[in-house]
Parts: structure tokens; sequence; C-alpha cells
């Protein structure tokens, strides 16, 4: 386990995540570059699920017995470190859903069902993963709530005056990531957040790319909701955390109805539990929460703020050995960048490429990301994505272009 | 490398560069659409059919080189062919990549040009790049309004 005093050693960090050692086709490195579709996992978030399993495992928040109340407080510890790692105020307001895409379906139908009405507003930018658009599609068909889209320019970054220019009085909700998936472009929040609140809309920000890469503070950010997922933060998949603002939740009908969820049940009616239990229906993913707890410690261990910079100097490196390649086309290009690289090479279609990379060991997305508004907007069908954690090297990026020279001898002049 | 120039052979990069029977025809009597969700990829097959016989074939792609490369050589294939011929050549095209079917030295004869495509068998996550065009051409033949799609 890395501490934060020290140089950053990325050798020892790679010897935390067994499968970085893992051989691929016989003989080739894995070069894991795909990291923003999921991220590996450490040694410490493998052995909490065994741990739990092992020693401290039983239904939560019902028993009275010895196990149930080592898992519950298991639980809780997470949920506590969780709220740490947001900068949230009370632990009441992490709720543990699935993943991003739970979160921002139990906002959209909870709070959107009973808060949009025929004519309202929701403001989305084009960068948006599918998981932040089709909820709001959904929501907005029944309600007769209308959308509306902020444009970026060709850089990637979001044009803000025309983004404020989409702001009115019917503006009910604004939801935009913190980070784009596809492209890397890091979206300044805080400002849109600002200006959200000054027209009376409410906000939320998918943090799925932001929460791997900086350090967030929901309260000074002012966000009102916050959603990312685990299995991107090094924990594993099927776990993810909403974060609302308390009165926020409060006012919130429930989303799912079932156990744990409940104060009292009779057939003339119901009453909810208190939060965070009121949107946690049902028995959660005791140990991905606990997981997701030690991938937690396990980032912050190391610290965010190292994370960053040692990402942000592989995505500067990165950056400057691909654009020695001919007939690239770098696709995002702002300012303001998490440590994502997506491109296409002239004539040679993503999926060729990706296939040939995959051959030499070298791990990137192919495709259009979940994104395909950015993909359209860029007139393009599919992108190479290459996306780094904080295991990944100079080598590594090394290895990609290499591979990309080879792609480029397979295809020919 | 030896195993990615099975995949990319000479034959199906220079059908990707210069596909064969491409754009879309002034006329035609059937046309069907096809789409690979996963990677967007999108085709577009228009046949003319006469007294049972593919009189004419053209296609329309956005895509990989293998699905270009392969639609390309299937126009190739089953121009002047009777229906009853074409759809028999991409039921064992279709059985051989999805290793339904083991390839014999035959069939790779039977096969002609496609057989440059068999090593997309080694390639499980590509093979749907390989038959989408031929299920598009099967649709186009059934006359279905429905887009073809992978998934």
């Amino acid at each position: 386990m890395n501490t934060t005093n020290g140089a950053y050693d990325v050798e020892r960090i790679r010897a935390d995540f067994p499968i970085l050692a893992s051989k691929v086709y016989d003989d080739h490195k894995l070069v894991y570059l795909d990291n923003g579709a999921s991220a590996q996992k450490p040694k410490a978030v493998i052995d909490s699920i065994r741990h739990t399993y092992e020693a401290e495992y039983a239904n939560v928040h019902r028993g009275v017995h010895f196990m149930s109340q080592k898992a519950t407080e298991a639980m809780e510890g997470a949920r506590e470190k969780t709220r740490d790692f947001l900068g949230a105020a009370e632990e009441r307001e992490i709720i543990f859903v699935r993943g991003a895409t739970e979160g921002i379906n139990l906002v959209a139908t909870s709070w959107g069902g009973a808060k949009l009405g025929p004519g309202d507003e929701i403001v989305l930018t084009v960068m948006e993963h599918h998981s932040n658009i089709v909820p709001w599609q959904l929501i907005a068909e029944r309600t007769g709530a209308v959308i509306k889209v902020a444009p970026i320019d060709d850089a990637g970054e979001l044009i803000m005056d025309e983004f404020e220019k989409l702001l009115g009085p019917r503006t009910k909700m604004v939801a935009v990531t913190h980070v784009s998936n596809a492209l890397g472009t890091v979206v300044d929040v805080a400002t849109i957040i600002r200006m959200a609140h000054d027209h009376g809309a409410m906000t939320l920000i998918d943090g799925c790319q932001a929460v791997p890469h900086m350090a967030v503070d929901v309260q000074a950010l002012d966000a009102d909701f916050y959603v990312f997922s685990g299995h991107k933060l090094y924990g594993p998949s099927g776990i993810g955390v909403l974060y609302g603002k308390a009165d926020l939740l409060n006012a919130m009908p429930p989303y799912q109805g079932g156990g744990e969820m409940i104060n009292t049940v009779s057939f003339e009616g119901s009453t909810w539990a208190e939060l965070p239990f009121k949107f946690e229906a049902g028995t959660p993913h005791i140990a991905g929460a606990i997981a997701l707890g030690a991938a937690i410690d396990y980032v912050t261990g190391i610290g965010v703020e190292r994370i960053a910079s040692h990402e942000s100097e592989l995505l500067d490196y990165a950056t400057r050995r691909l654009r020695e390649i001919n007939s690239i086309r770098l696709i995002g290009t702002a300012r303001d960048k998490a440590a994502i690289v997506s491109f296409e090479l002239d004539g040679i279609h993503p999926h060729d490429v990706g296939t040939i990379l995959d051959r030499e060991g070298v791990a990137v997305r192919t495709g259009h990301h979940c994104a395909q508004p950015v993909m359209d907007r860029f007139d393009v069908a599919a992108t190479v994505r290459a996306s780094f954690g904080l295991y990944n090297t100079r080598d590594e990026v090394d290895a990609l272009v290499a591979s990309l020279r080879h792609v480029q001898e397979i295809f020919g002049p | 490398m030896m195993d990615l120039r099975e995949l990319y052979q000479d034959v199906i990069i220079d059908h990707n560069k210069n596909p064969r029977n491409f754009g879309r025809p002034e006329t035609c009597d059937h046309e069907a659409k096809g789409n690979n969700p996963l990677c967007g990829d999108k085709v577009t097959v228009y046949l003319t059919v006469a007294n049972g016989v593919i009189e004419k074939v053209q296609f329309e792609a956005r895509g990989c080189a293998i699905s270009v490369a392969s639609a390309s050589m299937m126009t190739e294939l089953v121009k002047g062919k009777p229906l009853a011929e074409a759809r028999a050549i991409f039921e064992e095209f279709r059985d051989v990549v999805t290793r339904k079917k083991d390839v014999a030295p035959d069939d790779l004869e039977r096969l002609d040009k496609l057989a440059a495509l068999t090593g997309v068998r080694e390639f499980p996550m590509r093979v749907k790049c390989a038959t989408l065009p031929w299920h598009t051409m099967s649709a186009a033949l059934d006359e279905s309004e429905d887009e073809v799609t992978t998934e």
C-alpha cells in the first residue's frame, strides 16, 4: 500500500493490481487503457470482498445477531468513507445504488416525476453519456417536460454563452457530466451550478469519469445531486453512489418499494423509512458497498491530488506521442482534460484499430462510447479511446503508439 | 503478427480500400438496411432480381474493413447467381465463420474469394462484422421492412 509520502511509485502501485501481471494472447503484456469503461481492482478491494463473505456477512439493518451487526457496521462505515470522499455534509445524503445509471434514473423518476410538468425544461449537454440522456427522455415523455441541449465547440468544450442562453424561467433541472467520457473534457460544473441556481433550477452532476481523476467536494460545488459508479473508481461493479442534499431527498417520493425502505406497512398504506434507507429498497450489494469503501481508502491512501498529477503527466505525454503519428485526428482537445484521449486514424475504422491493438495486448475502447451525440457532433461513427488510470505508465503509452504504427503498416499507405 | 495477417489479408485490405459495386443504384427492386448498434457499422444492400437470378447488386456501407470487404466480396460472388445458390453461399459462409462447421479444403474452394474472410473465425468479436452484409442481403431478398441488426 502506498502512502501519501514520497515520490509516485507507479511500479509499487502496479503490484497492488494482480490482473496487471497477466499475459494476453500468448506472450503480450496486458496494457490496460480502458479505464474509462471500467478500472481494474487493487488487492485491497478483492480482499475486502473475500473478507466480507468469509468473516462479516449477514443481511444488514435487520438482525439482532452478531454477524448482522458486523455487516451493518462495515456497510455504514463505507457510507461514512463515501461521505468524506465527496465532502458531503451528512451520511444520510449518501444513497447506495447499482451505479450512476441507477442514480440518474432514481432522480429523474422520483424528483422529476414529482416536480416536472408540461413545458418545464431539462438542460443537458451534447457531451452526456446515454445514461444521462435516456432517463430524462423517459421522464420528459411522461411529464410533458422538454429537453434542451447545450452545444460544444470543435475542441469539445462546452460553449458557456450558449449554455447560459438555454437557462430560463422554465428550467427545472440541469444535468451535466463533470468529465466527458468520450472526449475527456473537464466541465466547469461550479459555474454551471451557480448559473442554474440563479435561475432556480436543480443540478445533477454525473461524476463517473471525475471521481477517479480529481478531488470532488459536493458542498463546495453546491451540487444538488451527484452520482458515480464504484467500478470506475477501482471498486466492484454493481455498486454506485447517489449524493443528494438531504432536504431534496426528504421531499422526494420513494423510487422503488420493498423491504428496508419502509417504516410501517399495512394494506391501508405504508410509511417510509428515513434517509438513506427510503431509497435503498431490498437487500443492497453489501459486500460491494464495503469494497467500495476499501477502494476509496486505497485511492485516498495514494492521494487523489497525486493521482491527478500522475495522470496529467501521462496525458501530456500521450498527446505528444500520438501527435507524432501521421494521419491521426485527436477528438477532444479541451484545455482542461482528464486522462482520456479519443482519436481516429485516417481511412482506418476504429474497430480494425481495436482488433489489431488487442492482439498486441493493448486494450482500448472502440465505438461510440455510449455518447452517440458526441460522435455526430464530430461527424464520426466511432473513435478509438485510450483512458488512463493511476497505474498506467509512459511505457504503456509507447506500446500504444508502437501498436498504432503496426496498424498503419497492415493497412498500408 | 501472423494471426493478424490472417484476418487482414491483402485481398481484404484491397476490397476495403476499393470496394466493388459500391454506391446507390438509380433503380433496384430489393433493398434492406443493416446495423451493428455496438459499433455503429451501417450497410445498405440494393438488388435487382430477374427470373430468379440476381442481376444487379450494389451496396453502401460505413463500417470497418471486415464489414466493407465482406460486402464487396459478397456482391462479386452473388452477382449473376440464381437466388437459391446465393442463399446457399450465404448459409455456408455463415456456418463456417460462426464455427457451426469446420472448414474443409472443398469448402474453401466453393467459398472462393470468401475464403480470405474465414480468418475472422479466430476473432469472435468480429464475426458479426463479416456476416452483417449477408444478413442484410438475405433480408432484402425476403423483402423485410425491418432493419437488420446484429444484436
